[in-house]
Parts: C-alpha cells; structure tokens; sequence
C-alpha cells in the first residue's frame, strides 16, 4: 500500500500574491485514499494551497502532480484535471438558478457529453448518496445550508474524482448541521476516497484524519497523526495553536 | 380658428392617415428587431472583452463604452448619414441608422451587462471551473443567466428607450413611425397623426412598461 503511487505529490510550491509571498515551499504526497486534514491560523495559507491543487490559483513556483499528470505542464489540459478533483467550497457556491439535480448534472452533460438520462440517473445516484434522494428538484434557495453543502458534495462525486478538496465545508453552517455534512464525509471516506480537508473540526480529525498537516506563515511547520499533532506538538506554533483551538 | 379637438384630434384626418403610419410603425417594428438584438450582441462582446485582465483590451473598451454613451445619438445619426460622404463615403440611411444605433446600444448594454456579470459572486465562476467546464461553457450555463436575471430591469428598460430612439432614424428620411406621420402632418397642414403617432407608440409601449415597473417591484421586495 506504501508503494502506490501518490494522488497528489506537492514539491516547493509557492504562491505570491504582488510581493507577499502567501505560500513558501510546499511539500505534501497525500497517497490513495488518505485523509488529510490540514489547520492553521487565518491567514495562513490553507485556501490557496487548495485552490493551486486545482490551478484555481495560479501557482508562482513549484510542481504539482496530480494522478501522475503535471498539472502546471503547458500541454496540460486543465478541464480534464479540474474534473478529476472535486472541490467543495466554504460558501457552497451552488448555482442558484439550478436545481439539485441540475446542479450535478452540468458538468455531466457539459464536460462528460452524457446523455440527459444518463446524467439524470449519475445524478440521482449522487444525491442519494449524500442523502437528498427526495430532494432532486429543489432549488438552493430552498435548501438548508447543510443540505446545500451535500448538494455541493453531490456535485463533486457526479464526476467520479480521484480525491475531493474540502476548504472548510462547515464553517457556513448553523452547529445542528454540521453533523450532516460531517457523516457524508465519514462515508466518503469509508468508500476509500482521498481527501484534503481544512476544517477546524477537530473531533471530526481525531475519528477520520490519517494525518494532520499544521501550516503557518506559508509553511507547513509540521505533520503527523492526529493524536500526535494534538496530543504531543512538536513545535512550539503547533503547540500554540492546538491549545487555542481546544481550549475553544 | 379652428377649435382644439379639430386641430389635434381630428378623427378625419387620423383615420385618413392611418394607414400610413401603421406602414410607418412597420418600419419602425423592423428597425426595432434589428438594432435591439444587433445592441445587445455588441454590448455581450463589450462586456465579456471587459473581463480581460489585460489593460490595452479594457483601455479602449471604456473609451468606446464612454464615448457613445455621451455623443448624442441625434448628431451621431446626422454625422454618419450627412458627414460621411464628405469623407468620401456613401452610405444609405438605412445603413447609417444601423451602424448609428449599434454603436450607441452596445455602449449601453455593455454596461448593464458587464454590471449584471460582475453581480455574480466569483464563487460561481469558480464552482463552475472546478467540476471542469470551460470558459465560455460557464459564463454561458452558470454566470450569464444569473447576470441577466440580476439586470433585467435595466435590461428592459434600456430596450424601452432604444424603442423610443427608433423615432430619431425620422431625421434620415427614414420612412418609420415619426417620419410617416411628419409627412402627413405636412400634407394635411394639421398635427392630428403626430398625436395619432404619439398615441401608437403609448399603447405599443404601455405593457411593457408595466412589465418594467413590475420587474423593479420586485428585484426591491427580494432584497
Ligand atoms: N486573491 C488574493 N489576492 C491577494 N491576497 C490574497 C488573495 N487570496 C488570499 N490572499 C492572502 O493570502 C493569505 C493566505 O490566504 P488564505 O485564504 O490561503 O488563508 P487561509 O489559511 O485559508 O485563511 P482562513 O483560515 O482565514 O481561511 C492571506 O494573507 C490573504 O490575505
Ligand atoms: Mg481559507
């Protein structure tokens, strides 16, 4: 299992935005079906990690394989990359003038040129996984901001990702819905999918992380399993900030 | 002296003239499908151009945009029709109301659309772009519809005014509404069909003016 090769292999990433330099030399492998879930201060660096992941952002420095395609090679096609990672954002961001299952069937219909009945049929399936069966034809204006987000989740899985990047898919969300969006993401990782989750969930990275990444300051100061990261830091910003979180 | 009603609703003279002018409002109706439709794919281009990150595109965009949105769309007219063919180029009225009305619309719409695009949160764009669809597949499918929705009484309402602009082609001798009913005006020594021509343009406007005036009612409730 070791020796599988990574889904996403990370070397000396950097990202500047003008003259601050936002990300400075990022390392990560996140291999087959790990979940790796990534803290840090506000400001730190974990959005934009992400969003290069996917060239949302564009990266300054640095190479990013994903699946074994060089996602920053000029003959890269983006779309067929972007499509192979799901991304799930803070805000939802589901099309407002769509409804569920119009939502997930887009990209079905318009990157994957399915036919209307087979993107319908993905589509439903996705729902159903996430637990919206019965909501296929509601709008998002409609929908709870926890349903909204496995919508979102929906929307991702439709195209049968490598690995999903999670930025902080809670944090939008009223306490009584977290739990929700929280056990999709467990039975996602159950299925073996590979995931990057930044989140300051931190009961939900003791039960599901394989492994805690600590950024700060554009850097990953350090990383290990959860129960090392939170119960004995290394470094004294991990430590800071671990007592921070839980003390909250 | 002849009395009020005789001289401004004179039904003889309306109904004689009638005829004329429903030609009239024909040309006028065709004038509308052609430069309506010519503007708003002028002012999509405009708008979508805009969104370049480069400043020699946006440069000269925001010149085009602000240029006709000030030079009146009357002189304009005149200059291209009476002022070309000074420079050596003859171009028919029609042609000049065409040309003269495309560059002002598009001026206008790019505005209320490049306005309508920016209204939709990036977030949109870039949900759009990670399940993978390109460029134009997601300002097509995801940011437009929302755009449009979001200026559509803007939308509207400059298409109402662009409506009443045709009236200006009648300085060009272009035989629409305005125009026929000058010329029976001047055959009967009488403004019964100007006012017969203004009444047309009412009952041809009125709905949508309502429509207007509902759609503003309610983008403020939903707010
Ligand atoms: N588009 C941008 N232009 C300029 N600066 C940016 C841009 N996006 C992010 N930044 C800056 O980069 C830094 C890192 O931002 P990022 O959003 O990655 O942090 P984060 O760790 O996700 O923070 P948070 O926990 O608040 O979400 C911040 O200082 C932010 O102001
Ligand atoms: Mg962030």
């Amino acid at each position: 299992m070791q020796r599988e090769p990574p889904v996403l292999s990370i070397r000396g990433l950097r990202k500047s935005f003008g003259a601050t330099e936002v990300l400075r030399g990022i390392d990560l492998d996140v291999r087959p079906r790990e979940l790796v879930f990534v803290i840090g201060p506000s400001g730190s660096g974990k959005s934009t990690l992400l969003r290069c992941c996917n060239r949302l952002e564009e990266p300054s420095d640095g190479s990013i394989l994903f699946d074994g395609t060089d996602i920053r090679a000029p003959g890269t096609d983006i779309n067929a990359v972007r499509r192979r990672i799901g991304m799930v954002f803070q805000s939802f961001n589901l099309y407002p003038h769509m409804t569920a299952l119009g939502n997930v069937t887009l990209a079905l219909r318009q990157v994957l040129k399915k036919p209307r009945r087979e993107a319908d049929e993905i589509a439903a399936a996705a729902l159903a996984r996430v637990g919206l069966a019965d909501k296929q034809g509601a709008y998002p204006g409609e929908l709870s901001g926890g349903q909204q987000q496995r919508v979102a989740i929906a929307r991702a899985l439709a195209l049968e990702p490598k690995a999903v990047l999670f930025d902080e898919p809670t944090s939008a969300l009223d306490p009584e819905l977290v739990g929700s969006v929280l056990q999709v993401m467990r039975d996602l990782r159950e299925a073996g999918m590979t995931m990057v989750v930044v989140s300051h969930e931190m009961g939900f990275a003791r039960a599901a992380a394989d492994r805690v990444v600590f950024m700060d300051q554009g850097e990953i100061v350090e990383e290990g399993p959860p129960a090392a990261i939170f119960g004995a830091p290394q470094h004294a910003r991990t430590r800071a900030f671990v007592d921070q979180i839980v003390r909250h | 002296m002849p009395g009020f009603v005789e001289t401004f609703f004179n039904l003889e003279i309306m109904r004689a003239a009638l005829p004329y002018l429903l030609q009239g409002l024909g040309t006028t109706l065709l004038l509308v499908l052609l430069v309506v439709p010519l503007g708003i794919a002028g002012g999509l281009a405009v708008a979508l151009l805009y969104r370049s990150p480069r400043r020699r595109v946006r440069w000269p965009l925001i010149l085009y945009v602000d240029f006709f949105r000030a030079f009146p769309p009357l002189v304009l007219l005149i200059f291209l029709y009476a002022g070309l063919p000074f420079a050596g180029i003859e171009i028919g009225a029609f042609t000049a109301v065409a040309i003269g009305f495309f560059l002002n619309n598009s001026a206008y719409y790019g505005e209320v659309l490049r306005a309508g695009i920016e209204s939709v949160p990036r977030g949109q764009w870039e949900a759009a772009r990670s399940t993978g669809l390109s460029a134009p597949r997601a300002m097509l499918w995801v940011v437009l519809p929302q755009a449009v929705r979001n200026v559509l009484p803007d939308l509207v309402g400059n298409t109402l005014e662009v409506v009443k602009l045709t009236s200006l082609a009648s300085v060009v001798a272009l035989p629409e509404l305005l125009f026929a009913a000058r010329q029976a005006q001047s055959l009967t020594y009488n403004p019964s069909p100007i006012v017969l021509a203004a009444i047309i343009y009412l009952v041809l406007l009125w709905p949508f003016v309502r429509l207007l005036s509902r759609l503003e009612h309610r983008m403020l409730v939903s707010r």
